[in-house]
């Protein structure tokens, strides 16, 4: 049986599509191309099947890449009726085969608008609106319905505003925006509303800060902290030595254990946890607050943070000194990089929350540079959804 | 091709076949701009005619781009080749390939950044510039993706060197542009954590070699410079100085250890390198690995802009504006010109005038033979432009954030 291209044909049924990526779901995605497939002249569905396989097996430092590359041309060669098989095959995916997956559907979509073939939209509708679809799928499965029919991919960005895709919410929001905007000019009493709807389903810094803004211009009050939902109670220790750079590798009593009444040898004299809470709009937990402006040291920060449930999450931070950080006692990233920039949810590590306390430290390293654009000694942080939804400590 | 060829035996004409075919892709190499800088990695267009004179009138085509980027075009045969990245994170990331007759779209291809994408607020995942060896396209991004494609938009391979080598990256962003070197893509991943540089296999995208780096972020781009002995070598420059690697294995032919810049690149030129060092230090490599420093001159001290070299004079620009003239055998300064605006694009060269484009986008062209250079001719962009430009035959390429302009002979006037 082969794939075929059948003008005016029925879409491929949802319920056709695979869900998962492990041995069985090979099977599915067989099964799924020899149910909703006929005849073609382009590739054998076991062929596809097969080459989607190695696509997916690509891995770490290009391993799989000399036979992903002759399976990409047979993937590369499907007809516009697969595209929801291709696109169902990045469930499950990493990054790496995503990204040979997506290719080889351009590749297609290019062949085929090219020959005045038109795409399979309401099929590509159906699988954007499945959740159970990877979100960069989903995703791209709404812009090539874009790319068909903008007027009808745009009626569909409402129902997006509160979805788990990163991607189609920050459309969503973008859309909720421009319509307030558009009505900001004749009416701005009028504008407020829609600006608050966004703000609720909002996720990304940008959007969040140009919605803050705008809020802001027609006299609302936006709570920040909020709405990024930043860790804002925190203790803190220090400070400890960190000349010439040696302290990021150096381990202070605080990293193997977290005694609140304990009392250690610092750079300059006795040091002991004291409390500490950021009331700043963009949660930065500051060490020149309590010790000053100084240089080549480091600071220690851990905070408890409650969950109800057994989750895995993201610890998200944004920090321009030198920093690890730990959850629970296990160390999750470090990065010995200074001053050269911060951002929102710069650095994101996923994680593993347990049922009741969870203990989060960080150590933050000051480097010897003089410059006035070197004097910050901080770090911002929150815990969010692997979507980005920010999520608080239960207590 | 030449008639008399196909009056040729068949059996000769199989055996010929493929060094006429090589014969003709060096020559379209030599036309082509494959890379940041040129083939040469030199900034100079040898067969390059643009006009010295430009108007509105000079504009061949300009389009808009899909998205952001300081990378420069390059061009292959008939094709235009760019990268772009956008989203609201720059993490999506484009490969475009454009009709060099008319800036038609051919194809595009779009990828999701496997590492990480913040940047200056200046810059955009898009920085490094594309290269090719004539048969594929080579691109790396900020976020240290790489990609092969073939001049069809085939994805031969790809590489997450940010997922791969998780602390290989710059919160201010990563520059450096790639070389293909002998079969080899060189990839200069240096930063101040997980800094290495990479010779990737150009076929399968693998590892052939890494080298552990300083660790000091580093924007300058590796090129093939021809040692003495005739053999080929990469160069890579970091605040330590400058390195001659093998291509094949990446071991250490020579080293100078006496520090150098980590923005503008070292320019080769009549096999001696004009390295961004104390100033500008000149080094001739002979053939048994030693090297000679010629001159070196505080004076000649360039800005984010790499050296160029035409003939006996050599030039740096600084990020002020200032065209600053020396000679080539002695680092004497000649002569300084002010130019219009600030600059970060590296000038580059064809039929003996140089092509400097400000953050204005105000495209200045220098006859450098003017007793003290003279600017002879603009052409006011109106758009922020960071990148390099490039030339290929009698055409200049300037890309800013938002558009890709080609610039030269309008044949439709």
């Amino acid at each position: 049986m082969m794939i075929g291209f059948h003008p005016g044909g029925p879409a491929h049924p949802a319920s056709a599509q695979p869900r998962r990526t492990h041995r069985p779901r090979a099977f599915l995605l067989g099964l799924a191309l020899s149910a909703t497939l006929t005849v073609s002249n382009s590739i054998h569905a076991a062929d596809l099947g097969s080459a989607l396989k190695e696509l997916k097996a690509v891995a770490a430092e290009g391993k799989g890449n000399p036979t992903a590359s002759a399976a990409w041309k047979r993937v590369a060669a499907a007809d516009g009726r697969s595209l929801p098989i291709l696109l169902a095959a990045m469930d499950g995916a990493n990054d790496y085969s995503l990204n040979w997956i997506r290719s080889a559907i351009e590749a297609v979509v290019q062949r085929e608008t090219s020959q005045g073939r038109a795409l399979p939209v309401d099929a590509l509708l159906r699988f954007a609106r499945d959740t159970k679809h990877h979100p960069r799928a989903r995703h791209l499965a709404f812009e090539l319905v874009s790319q068909q029919d903008k007027a009808l991919a745009q009626k569909q960005l409402p129902g997006f505003l509160n979805d788990p895709s990163p991607d189609l919410r920050r459309e969503a929001v973008a859309a909720l925006i421009a319509q307030g905007v558009e009505t900001v000019a004749k009416n701005k009493e009028a504008a407020i509303p829609i600006f608050q709807k966004a703000l609720a389903s909002v996720r990304d810094a940008d959007q969040v800060e140009d919605l803050a803004t705008r809020l802001k211009e027609l006299g609302q009050k936006v709570d920040l902290p909020r709405v990024f939902g930043w860790v804002t109670q925190w203790r803190l220790i220090g400070p400890f030595d960190n000349t010439a750079g040696a302290g990021f590798e150096k381990a202070y009593p605080p990293e193997t254990s977290i005694d609140p009444n304990a009392e250690y040898d610092g750079k300059a004299g006795k040091v002991k946890w004291s409390d500490y809470t950021t009331k700043s709009d963009y949660g930065l937990v500051d060490f020149n607050t309590p010790y000053g402006a100084i240089k080549e040291v480091t600071g220690y920060a851990v905070a408890e943070f409650w969950s109800d449930t057994a989750r895995r999450v993201e610890i998200r931070l944004g920090c321009k000194d030198g920093w690890k950080v730990w959850a629970n006692g296990k160390f999750l990233f470090g990065r010995d990089e200074y001053h050269r920039g911060v951002e929102i949810d710069q650095y994101r590590m996923p994680v593993d929350l347990q049922k009741g306390r969870n203990v989060i430290l960080v150590k933050c390293c000051q480097n010897e540079q003089k410059e006035d654009w070197t004097k910050e000694w901080e770090f911002q942080l929150r815990v969010t959804d692997l979507s980005g939804n920010p999520i608080f400590s239960s207590r | 091709m030449n008639p008399s060829f196909f009056q040729l035996p068949k059996s000769l004409r199989r055996s010929l076949t493929p060094l006429v075919l090589s014969a003709v892709a060096s020559l379209s190499l030599q036309a082509d701009w494959t890379q940041f800088r040129g083939a040469g990695g030199d900034s100079l267009q040898p067969s390059g005619r643009v006009p010295s004179v430009l108007s509105t009138n000079s504009l061949v085509w300009s389009l808009p781009l899909p998205g952001r980027g300081i990378s420069s075009p390059i061009v292959v045969g008939d094709r235009v080749f760019l990268t772009s990245s956008s989203g609201g994170r720059q993490e999506r990331l484009h490969v475009l390939c454009y009709n060099l007759s008319d800036g038609s779209l051919r194809w595009e291809r779009k990828f999701w950044a496997t590492g990480r994408t913040m940047t200056h607020e200046k810059i955009s995942s898009a920085a490094p510039s594309p290269a090719s060896d004539g048969r594929a396209i080579y691109a790396l991004f900020s976020s240290n993706d790489c990609v092969a494609l073939d001049l069809d938009g085939n994805l031969i391979w790809y590489r997450g060197l940010g997922r791969d080598y998780p602390n290989a990256s710059n919160s201010l962003g990563m520059a450096s542009s790639l070389a293909v070197v002998d079969g080899v893509v060189v990839a200069q991943v240096e930063n101040d954590s997980e800094s290495f540089t990479a010779g990737l296999d150009a076929k399968s995208g693998l590892n052939v070699w890494k080298l552990d780096r300083p660790k000091k972020a580093n924007w300058t781009s590796p090129f093939a410079f021809r040692e003495a002995d005739g053999r080929t070598s990469v160069i890579l420059q970091s605040s330590k100085g400058v390195v001659a690697v093998d291509p094949k294995t990446g071991k250490t032919r020579w080293n100078y250890a006496d520090g150098a810049s980590t923005l503008p690149s070292t320019t080769p030129a009549g096999g001696r390198l004009y390295v961004p060092s104390q100033g500008l230090t000149v080094l001739e490599p002979a053939a048994d690995g030693t090297l000679k420093q010629v001159w070196r001159s505080a004076q000649l001290r360039p800005g984010t802009a790499s050296p160029v070299v035409l003939g006996e004079r050599v030039f740096t620009l600084n990020d002020g504006g200032i065209l600053t003239c020396g000679d080539t055998k002695d680092g004497r300064r000649l002569w300084q010109l002010r130019l219009k605006g600030a600059f970060s694009a590296t000038p580059v060269s064809a039929g003996g005038f140089l092509y400097c484009v400000n953050e204005d986008g105000l495209v200045q062209v220098v006859d450098p033979n003017a007793p003290s250079g003279a600017v002879v001719s603009e052409l006011p962009l109106k758009d922020i432009i960071v990148g390099t430009p490039s030339i290929a035959g009698d055409s200049l390429f300037v890309r800013s954030d938002k558009r890709l302009w080609r610039i030269g002979r309008n044949s439709a006037l």
